[in-house]
């Protein structure tokens, strides 16, 4: 007889977060109301999370849950919640969450100059969907862009030609054009190719001419990415 | 069903109006009724190369513009039966060429003969992009040299992009590469790319390979295409590439230094 199943692991679930700025129980309810009203199926008993900021203080947690249960909706806990929030939230039962790093808190309290910042991270992040797949050789002259997408050209780039892509370069042929990697600013994208003979290869702007890229991976397969601002070449 | 063949290379002087008459010449010596059409209008060569300049009446933009019809235009060649050539406008330039007239000329030779090759003008400009339109197939003459080689390359990228079958997304025109000048001594030297660097390059079958040769120069001087002259070099090289052109296997010639033999060490040659 096999022991009953039993085990932890992590996961990673979708929840819909709450962004407000009025949590006070009246508040909420005419938003999420109104919300609701929009789309009335659409968050029927969906899990959500509020996003608190420090200044707001003394919130009913109780009541809060309550309030999501009438209106069919599954509050599970908050997140980015200050020490005191924390010991309130927990009192009432929710769980208190924390965003991964890279996300930055965003509340009324937010200055101007942060959610610039929070939009050009949040442009930059934005990963790419698509792949744009070309069969065959890219010939001098030509110039092919993946917007918002990875690049996968399965022939050579030929001399004087231009393969562009927001994000990754894979190149199964020989390049011997121009491949620009990151085009809209990512400096995380790559190029990748069987046989470097390139004249200018570019990540997020910064580039190599072909007389940089003479050394040990000329004429091999390459993989060229950017680390502390400045392009590296390494092995494929 | 007649196959429309362009020979281009988008540079110029790689010996494309050449390699026209020499290839048209072998079609119609295989016993194939051949029209080569000069593209190249306001720079009319092909006449000189085949001999019949002091024969053009009419040319193709006549016939485009309706002054005259194809059986007064065309000119049949003295030598070899089945070929025929439609010579160019030394008097217009390329602008004189509508796709609609193109289509009209190019449909109606169809009617009679098998083969119409079009001498492309060299550049990438209306007029080589009039030649390869309506092409079927497409044999791309390269010298063994970069600046050849990356022209034909773009030409490719034309050919795959810019043709009628590339924008009506029906199969892709048959690219053939043709390298011509080619030089065995100054390969091993290093002075000019292999066949199988240009190969390496530009990725398209090859075709044939034809020797730089006196005799290539001789013919264009006295007009007669140098298929004609079959007892040299170039124009054995030319006729093993149309009968590949054909669909026959064959062997490539000429590629490697020819071995002097003690005679012609001796009394030089």
């Amino acid at each position: 007889m096999s022991e009953p199943f039993f085990e932890l692991k992590g996961s990673l679930f979708p929840l819909t977060v709450i962004h407000s700025s009025d949590l006070t129980l009246a508040g909420l309810q005419t938003a999420l109301e109104k919300k609701l009203g929009q789309a009335p199926g659409f968050f029927h008993q969906a899990a959500m999370v509020i996003q608190l900021a420090p200044e707001q203080q003394n919130i009913d947690f109780a009541s809060i849950k309550q309030l999501f249960t009438a209106l069919k909706l599954v509050l599970v806990g908050v997140t980015n919640a200050s020490p005191e929030q924390k010991q309130q939230a927990q009192a009432a039962g929710l769980a208190v969450l924390r965003l991964g790093q890279d996300a930055k808190p965003t509340s009324s309290a937010s200055t101007a100059a942060e959610k610039q910042n929070d939009n050009a991270a949040a442009s930059v992040q934005q990963v790419p969907m698509h792949t744009k797949v070309v069969e065959q050789n890219i010939r001098s002259g030509q110039q092919i862009y993946a917007k918002g997408a990875d690049l996968i050209v399965r022939g050579a780039v030929g001399a004087g030609a231009e393969v562009i892509a927001d994000g990754h370069i894979h190149i199964y042929g020989t390049l011997r054009g121009k491949a620009i990697a990151g085009a809209a600013g990512d400096t995380g994208k790559r190029i990748f190719c069987h046989n470097l003979q390139a004249e200018l290869v570019s990540i997020a702007g910064h580039y190599w001419l072909s007389d940089s890229l003479q050394g040990d991976f000329w004429n091999k397969a390459a993989c060229i990415r950017m680390q502390d601002d400045s392009i590296v070449i390494g092995e494929l | 069903m007649a196959k429309i063949i362009v020979v281009t290379s988008g540079k110029g002087g790689v010996g494309k109006t050449t390699s026209s008459a020499a290839i048209g010449t072998g079609l119609a010596l295989s016993g194939h009724k051949t029209v080569i059409v000069d593209f190249d209008i306001g720079l009319r060569n092909l006449d000189l190369i085949m001999g019949c300049e002091r024969r053009v009446v009419y040319d193709f933009v006549n016939v485009i513009n309706g002054e005259a019809n194809l059986k007064q235009t065309l000119i049949k060649d003295k030598r070899v039966d089945n070929l025929f050539i439609l010579p160019a406008s030394q008097t217009r330039d390329k602008d004189a060429l509508t796709k609609e007239g193109v289509e009209k000329v190019l449909h109606e030779l169809a009617k009679d003969f098998e083969f119409i090759l079009c001498d492309s003008p060299a550049g990438i400009e209306a007029g080589a992009m009039m030649a390869l339109y309506f092409a079927d197939e497409a044999v791309v003459v390269t010298n063994p040299e970069v600046s050849s080689v990356r022209d034909s390359d773009r030409i490719l990228g034309m050919l795959s992009s810019k043709s009628r079958r590339a924008e009506r997304g029906e199969d892709a025109i048959k690219e053939h590469l043709l390298l011509t000048r080619y030089n065995p001594e100054r390969v091993a030297k290093g002075e000019m790319l292999s066949v199988e660097d240009v190969q390496e390059i530009l990725a398209i079958p090859l075709i044939g390979v034809i020797p730089e040769s006196q005799a290539v120069l001789n013919a264009s001087n006295s007009g007669q295409p140098v298929t004609l002259d079959q007892d040299s070099d170039a124009g054995q090289a030319y006729l093993d590439t149309v009968s590949r052109l054909l669909g026959n296997t064959v062997d490539f010639r000429f590629l490697t230094v020819e071995k002097k033999g003690l005679l012609k060490r001796i009394f030089g040659g």
